[in-house]
């Protein structure tokens, strides 16, 4: 379980995040959502310890952070950062290759290879995976990226924006695969999503934050509304519901 | 690639064999004897500048700047300035080499960590920032030591300017057991962090993520940086470009991330730059250039050139 407890963050003299609290619990995919600026990225980094703790206290599975070893988090915990630029020389094998790093720490096993391999499978990349990073398209780095940390093979999984330079049929098949880790190896995935038609369809269920506060919290039927739209986002687009589902009609 | 570094290996053995015996007259016994510490040198040297680039320019994510090129020799020989004003020639003079080096290589050590660790810190990600602050800090610890040249009598200003210069031809050989001792230890260090460098590589977030504490792993590559430097900076002077030269050469011959790879290869380029140039020049050409001058003109371009690259 993920534990926030009063966290506030500033940057700069600019709050980013105010006293936020949060619970999430193990399984099942939370989608983070809020307009540009709630303090989504930073919340995130925050838990994953990307940024040092400014007040208030955060737990995964009973880890402190801030105080726990780094290389015991990251057996426990992966995220895949926002922007990431990456050494070009590196094949997607390699790269996949590193999420094993928390347990080999540089000398693979041969069991670490067979999750490279399962890694580059479950997200389609075995055709890639001797190409260097700089050959492919954005949405392939992309799935490569998430494929690492899939390959770290923790109970958390953090993405910030990974839907980022997809087209629909690689979003799809992405939220897809995050879907079958959650049900059936139980996994805890939270994401940063822009599109909210998305965290609606995939998500468990929707936290949303606007000018770092968690402003409406519950599954997407039903915390998508009309009302939710207005508030959070200031605008004044619908809701629909298809296929006993709300949809944005953008 | 394991082909590649045999191969690298072998035209080190030549060029080292070379050095040794080209162009040699007179009693053999004196001969290996000067020559064999000289080459030492220029290995310890090699390695040293070699290894301090390369393990730099993997902890700040780019492979343009150096730690020559961010000021961390001119800090060097700031201290050094600061030493000769403070205690004057004579003084100065009387402290064994030993000392001086173990006591500047400390100064350096504490230098470096506070000036280029804030630095990193606050630009790490943004590497146009970085180089901009690299460059301008160099330029300022430069003047710096330009400055305290100026305001020393000229004595002392004398005896500073001979440590000012790259020379690869006379090595005080009382430096050499000391420089050779670090490097080792250095060497040990940067060799068992090998995995580690690897996903330092990856940059900041990623080797965080994957349990690689980003502070700590800087300021331990920062520390060995910095120990090294002072090792080739107090054996042969500064030299700017070296490093560039030998580490991008490296990239070029080996594309891998692997440090268990580039590691030994950027060795093995550094000591074949080394010891081929100052053989031919010493004992084909005669000696009318300085090493230095042939290193820090090819490598001058060559920085110019990738920073172009860079920036198209």
């Amino acid at each position: 379980m993920i534990r926030i407890d009063a966290v506030c963050h500033g940057i700069g003299g600019q709050p980013i995040l105010r006293d936020v609290s949060l619970e999430i619990g193990k399984g099942g995919i939370v989608a983070l959502v809020g307009p540009n600026g709630a303090g989504k990225s930073t919340l995130l980094s925050l838990i994953a310890r990307l940024q040092p703790l400014q007040t208030g206290r955060i737990t995964v599975d009973g880890h402190v952070i801030g105080q726990v070893r780094d290389d015991v988090l990251a057996r426990t915990l992966a995220i895949l950062p926002q922007h990431l630029d990456v050494a070009s020389r590196l094949s997607v094998r390699d790269l996949v290759g590193f999420g094993r790093y928390p347990y080999h720490k540089g000398r693979p096993t041969p069991q670490d290879l067979v999750r490279v391999d399962a890694a580059l499978a479950a997200f389609e990349l075995d055709d890639l995976a001797a190409r260097a990073l700089d050959t492919l398209s954005g949405g392939q780095r992309q799935r490569a990226f998430v494929a690492m940390a899939y390959a770290q093979d923790t109970d958390y999984l953090l993405l910030d924006e990974p839907l980022n330079n997809l087209d629909i049929a690689a979003s799809r098949g992405l939220m897809h695969r995050l879907r079958d880790l959650a049900r059936q190896d139980g996994r805890t995935v939270v994401i940063v999503l822009h599109d909210i038609n998305y965290a609606a369809a995939y998500a468990d269920r929707i936290v949303a934050l606007k000018s770092g506060r968690v402003v409406a919290d519950g599954a997407p039927g039903a915390v998508v509304t009309d009302a939710f739209l207005r508030t959070v986002f200031d605008t004044d687009a619908t809701v629909a519901h298809v296929q006993g589902r709300p949809m944005v009609c953008v | 690639m394991r082909l590649r570094l045999v191969g690298l290996s072998a035209v080190l053995g030549l060029c080292m064999l070379g050095y040794l015996v080209i162009g040699a007259r007179g009693d053999w016994g004196f001969v290996l004897a000067f020559r064999g510490q000289k080459l030492l040198a220029l290995l310890l040297v090699g390695v040293a500048i070699a290894w301090s680039t390369l393990i730099f320019q993997t902890l700040t994510g780019n492979r343009i700047l150096t730690p020559a090129i961010m000021g961390f020799d001119a800090l060097y020989m700031l201290g050094l300035g600061l030493l000769i004003w403070v205690l004057g020639v004579p003084a100065y003079l009387a402290i064994p080499p030993q000392v001086m080096m173990l006591g500047n290589v400390a100064l350096l050590c504490l230098g470096a960590l506070g000036l280029f660790g804030l630095v990193l810190r606050a630009n790490g990600r943004d590497l146009m920032r970085l180089l901009l602050t690299g460059v301008v800090l160099s330029v300022l610890i430069r003047s710096l030591t330009g400055f305290l040249m100026r305001v020393i009598d000229p004595n002392e200003y004398a005896v500073l300017q001979g440590a000012a210069f790259a020379r690869f031809s006379n090595v005080d050989p009382d430096l050499l057991t000391i420089a050779g001792g670090i490097t080792a230890i250095c060497g040990i260090a940067i060799w068992r962090m090998r995995h580690r460098l690897d996903v330092i590589g990856l940059g900041p977030d990623l080797a965080l993520s994957l349990g690689e504490p980003g502070p700590r792993s800087r300021r331990a590559v920062l520390l060995l940086v910095s120990l090294l430097v002072a090792v080739s900076t107090a054996l042969v002077g500064p030299v700017t470009f070296l490093g560039l030269l030998v580490t991008n050469l490296t990239y070029l011959l080996f594309p891998t991330h692997r440090h268990a790879v580039l590691l030994p290869a950027t060795g093995l380029v550094a000591g074949i730059v080394l010891i081929g140039g100052q053989g031919l020049l010493e004992h084909v050409m005669g000696l009318t250039t300085p090493l230095s001058v042939v290193i820090e003109a090819v490598g001058g371009l060559s920085f110019l050139v990738l920073l172009l690259r860079m920036l198209r």
